[in-house]
């Protein structure tokens, strides 16, 4: 109890709802939703079932392909990407380090997962984010929804995650997505909204409809802006995938949490290093990629 | 001078910018001033006013200072800005009234425009930026394609078809801008400041290029300028634009000779006379009876090419003829010079 240098109690203590009234909301929400959870259970287990199907394959793909194989197709994706050898050659060093110290499997397995996940947040992010470019009105609904999914801390919407879905792989893939397409969506905007407004223009003036103009000119204009959305989305995705290891998700996120209940120090690190040595692959390759987009820009006139 | 072609009518056109400009349109007409529009109403007045004939087959320059509304004026020609009152007539349709569909088709099939920063598309190259308003009209490829490299070689980009805008120089993109417009073989070329972001030499140029394709194409081309000079060379009508209204409209010739105003007289002050006034217009009567000067020059000459061929052919007078060849008149050199002068009645400098 403040003692408010002997001020009456309203204007000590914040006059806030009893404790009473409080855990009656609590439990009347959290009833209600879990019954709705459940009434529903059916629905939402077959609206997430091609999403199970989907990462269940893919990390077959990953696990079951033997491992000289599944390098050899991500090193010639990096330089189909890239072009270049150097990076190539680093995605050889990291993929190497990661062999080595005996986490090629569940590296296969966190990669199956951010795949799924940056696939998703793509699928969902570019058609939010045009429309989000195309009315202002549709920005200003988004912008504060997309504010709370980036700073509201990943923990907490775990739990409603967890309600509705369960323990596994599929509310892990729904949290990460919900963590990661914000960039997706709000870089997809930006990047229609600073083409050039003459182009713009020149399109309107030698009568392009509105799909004409979208496909022949906005997202072409604004796909380096794009791609750094994808950069990002894959980033963040790599980040949350530890934080979903918490609900089930397996894959180096698992190895990390068990490194921390365990104080597990080698184990901790070794497996930061391998989510970090993906990410630096995925980056350097996703932008290497972006930049090669504007190589009409490159060449420039002096 | 029969061009049985649709020119473009602009009668009685408002443009009010601002929150609400339908509620203040009414109050322009019955004569409030773009002062006090802007002061008490928070609204711009853009345009006011404006009723101007363009001819089919010829270049009509609008030029003004920046400010003027000489490019919201261009811009609604082709529907890019709508006006807030007042009609645009093409062949008997309004441009103001179309839905967008058709507003689309008119812009695909009846205008094309080439823009002051040449609005080029930067990842297509200069053939596919060439081919943009055929491949947006439906065209395929095999039909455009030729089309394009066609005009690409008359505007002497021959070579360059694989290339980039940003590899370019910028007179060199101004001419895909050029060849993208002329490809669409539309009737009506909006030209917005297109020389204007060019060096002075590389402009002189593009003025030239423009002109012998017009000789040939006779478009209906509306270009806007703020460079006086440019508009005499370019212009077979100039309208002078300032503040949203129009000032005057006439030839070159009429502008610097018979200034409307004092506004425009200050303009025109600076102006070389010699390439604007034509012969023909200074030619005093035939004296009856006494002998023609040798020296036969046709009337459409500027004053500066008559003195030339006067200087070359050591003659003080010379008869100009008429377009059909026969004498109109004398010329003597001390009334060139006294043309190509600035006029003495002319505010000091």
């Amino acid at each position: 109890m403040a003692s408010c240098w002997g001020l009456p109690e309203l204007l000590c203590e914040f006059p806030s709802l009893s404790n009473k009234s409080l855990r009656t909301m609590r439990t009347t929400i959290d009833g209600g939703f879990r019954d709705l959870v459940r009434s529903w259970s059916d629905v939402i287990d077959q609206a997430t079932w091609p999403l199970q199907v989907f990462l269940n394959t893919l990390e077959d793909i990953f696990t079951q392909t033997p491992w000289f194989i599944v390098m050899a197709v991500m090193l010639g994706i990096v330089y189909a990407a890239s072009r270049s050898w150097k990076t190539v050659l680093g995605a050889f060093a990291g993929l190497m380090f990661i062999g080595i110290f005996d986490l090629w499997e569940d590296t296969m397995t966190t990669l199956a997962m951010v795949t799924v996940a940056t696939l998703i947040a793509i699928i969902l992010g570019l058609p939010l984010g045009i429309m989000m470019a195309r009315s202002d009105r549709f920005k200003s609904v988004l912008s504060p929804v997309l504010d709370v999914m980036q700073t509201m801390p990943s923990f907490v919407y775990l739990i409603p995650v967890v309600v509705i879905f369960g323990i596994g792989k599929v509310p892990g893939v729904i949290a990460v997505v919900i963590y990661a397409v914000p960039p997706m969506i709000r870089l997809t905007n930006l990047g229609i909204r600073l083409v050039d407004q003459e182009v713009i223009e020149a399109a309107d003036a030698f009568g392009s409809d509105s799909r004409q103009k979208l496909w022949g000119v906005q997202l072409p204009l604004a796909l380096p802006t794009i791609m750094t959305g994808v950069n990002q989305t894959i980033m963040m995705a790599l980040a949350m995938v530890v934080v979903a290891s918490m609900v089930g998700v397996g894959g180096l996120g698992k190895n990390v949490l068990q490194a921390i209940n365990n104080q597990f120090f080698t184990i901790g690190f070794l497996n930061g290093f391998a989510l970090v040595a993906i990410a630096i692959i995925f980056d350097r390759t996703s932008q290497a990629f972006g930049k090669r987009l504007q190589k009409h820009t490159e060449t420039g006139h002096d | 001078m029969t061009d049985t072609r649709s020119g473009i009518e602009i009668r009685n056109l408002y443009k009010i910018f601002g929150q609400n400009p339908a509620k203040y349109v009414d109050r322009v007409k019955a004569g409030m001033t773009k002062e006090e529009l802007n002061d008490k109403y928070n609204h711009v007045l853009g345009l006011q006013n404006i009723n101007l004939d363009l001819a089919p087959g010829e270049i009509s320059v609008i030029m003004g200072l920046s400010g003027s509304g000489k490019s919201t004026l261009i811009r609604h020609i082709n529907g890019l800005i709508m006006p807030t009152a007042g009609e645009i007539l093409y062949e008997g349709q309004d441009v103001v009234s179309m839905n967008p569909t058709e507003l689309r088709h008119f812009r695909r099939l009846k205008t094309a425009m080439v823009f002051q920063k040449f609005g080029l598309l930067p990842h297509r190259t200069v053939l596919d930026n060439t081919c943009y308003g055929l491949d947006i009209q439906g065209l395929p490829r095999s039909k455009s394609e030729p089309i394009a490299r066609r005009w690409i070689d008359r505007v002497g980009l021959s070579g360059f078809e694989d290339n980039f805008p940003n590899q370019l120089s910028g007179g060199m993109q101004q001419r895909v801008g050029l060849a993208r417009a002329l490809a669409n073989d539309a009737d009506i070329l909006l030209m917005d400041e297109a020389f204007s972001a060019l060096d002075p030499l590389i402009r002189m140029d593009m003025q030239k290029v423009l002109l012998d394709l017009q000789d040939e194409l006779k478009k209906t081309i509306v270009f806007i300028t703020h460079d006086l000079d440019e508009a005499l060379r370019l212009g077979d009508s100039i309208a002078i634009l300032r503040d949203g209204a129009l000032e005057q409209v006439g030839t070159g010739q009429d502008i610097v000779l018979r200034p409307a105003n004092d506004y425009i007289a200050e303009f025109v002050r600076e102006v070389n006379r010699g390439r604007v006034i034509h012969a023909d217009r200074l030619a005093q009567p035939l004296p009856p009876g006494a002998p023609l000067p040798e020296l036969q020059l046709p009337g459409r000459l500027v004053l500066e090419l008559v003195a030339r061929e006067m200087t070359k052919a050591n003659a003080t007078q010379a008869t100009i003829l008429d377009r059909n060849g026969t004498p109109a008149g004398v010329i003597d050199i001390a009334s060139i010079l006294g043309a190509m002068v600035t006029p003495a009645d002319a505010p000091a400098l």
